[in-house]
């Protein structure tokens, strides 16, 4: 299971993570960042693949993905 | 926040000033991870000029100059011949690399000098509040063209190939790992390498050049417009052409040309 923070200085809320996770683990929520506009929410952390293509694609390096690649559990 | 993203940016000057949504983030990481996987952050110098993109190597942890508007090349060239050991990466922006330093985009790609050329393309003069710039599309509407533009837009990536330079890709903010790779390529190969990625500007652009005002969406457009450009396919005429575009490994690099004919002299003098 991957461990996923989502850093409340960095964050500026443009919710391009919402559109790039393959897995659609992050959605909108309530909660402020320090700029002003409301950050995402990482819920489904259990599914996380660790593509690590929200690190990649987060334009303020907010985000960080911890864990290892799942091995096929067939 | 990025392990590797503390690891290279100055934290004490954050928040970065770019808009939610803005594209050089992307490019500032892509640029981060390239960096990484090759293991030269010791050895990589960075040169940028004026504008939103000159922002981008401001807040790493490397050696950078932030010089005048349009003369990062120029800068960059000096740099490289005082000190050829460092690994050149230039920022520029389309307004910045095409319109006031076009001059010296030029006669950089027709020496071949060893630079790695980044130009972050988003078809507006972003920090000076939106005005046409030459890679803003035909009929887009901006503060300087209300009625639409009537300009022809000039192609970096055709100019730099027609002058010589010996590497040329184009991707954009939804390709990053691709742009990572043709950072690595750039930065490795022995030459004038331009690398023009296609960014977006929710804020200034938005929906008057794209069509679109969300970051997400127009970077959907972007990966649906755009076509894969590999040797012998053809490319439906609407879509534009990204991928690498030229590597010739062969061509002579300057500073090696430059060595060459001092060395000749110094034996005809004997």
């Amino acid at each position: 299971m991957a461990k996923i923070t989502i850093d409340k200085v960095c964050c500026k809320g443009c919710d391009i993570c919402l559109s790039v996770c393959p897995k659609k683990i992050f959605v909108r929520s309530k909660k402020r960042n320090n700029y002003g506009t409301n950050m995402p929410d990482a819920q489904n952390a259990d599914e996380c693949v660790v593509c690590r293509m929200c690190e990649r694609m987060c334009p303020d390096g907010a985000i960080n993905v911890e864990g290892e690649i799942k091995e096929n559990e067939a | 926040m990025n392990k590797l993203y503390e690891k290279y940016i100055k934290t004490d000057s954050l928040p970065t000033l770019f808009c939610p949504g803005c594209g050089n983030g992307i490019i500032q990481m892509a640029a981060i991870n390239a960096i990484e996987n090759l293991g030269i952050k010791q050895d990589v110098a960075c040169v940028s000029g004026i504008g939103c993109s000159a922002w981008i190597p401001c807040y790493l942890k490397l050696d950078v100059m932030h010089t005048l508007h349009g003369r990062a090349i120029a800068f960059a060239e000096g740099l490289k011949f005082a000190r050829p050991d460092k690994k050149v990466i230039v920022f520029t922006g389309d307004g910045d690399c095409l319109a006031i330093g076009g001059n010296h985009l030029i006669h950089a790609a027709r020496r071949n000098i060893d630079l790695t050329v980044i130009m972050v393309n988003n078809y507006i003069y972003g920090m000076t509040g939106g005005q046409k710039s030459p890679a803003t599309p035909k009929g887009s509407m901006t503060k300087t063209s209300p009625f639409g533009s009537v300009d022809e837009v000039i192609d970096g990536c055709e100019l730099v190939m027609a002058m010589g330079a010996s590497y040329v890709a184009r991707w954009t903010t939804a390709h990053p790992v691709q742009m990572e790779k043709a950072i690595r390529d750039g930065v490795s190969h022995n030459g004038f390498s331009f690398i023009e990625v296609l960014a977006q500007c929710p804020v200034q652009a938005g929906k008057n050049v794209y069509g679109e005002k969300d970051a997400a969406s127009i970077m959907r457009n972007f990966k649906n417009n755009t076509y894969i450009y590999k040797e012998g396919v053809e490319i439906p005429k609407e879509k534009i052409r990204v991928g690498t575009l030229k590597h010739n490994k062969n061509a002579k690099e300057y500073i090696d040309k430059v060595e060459w004919v001092m060395t000749a002299r110094e034996l005809e003098r004997r």
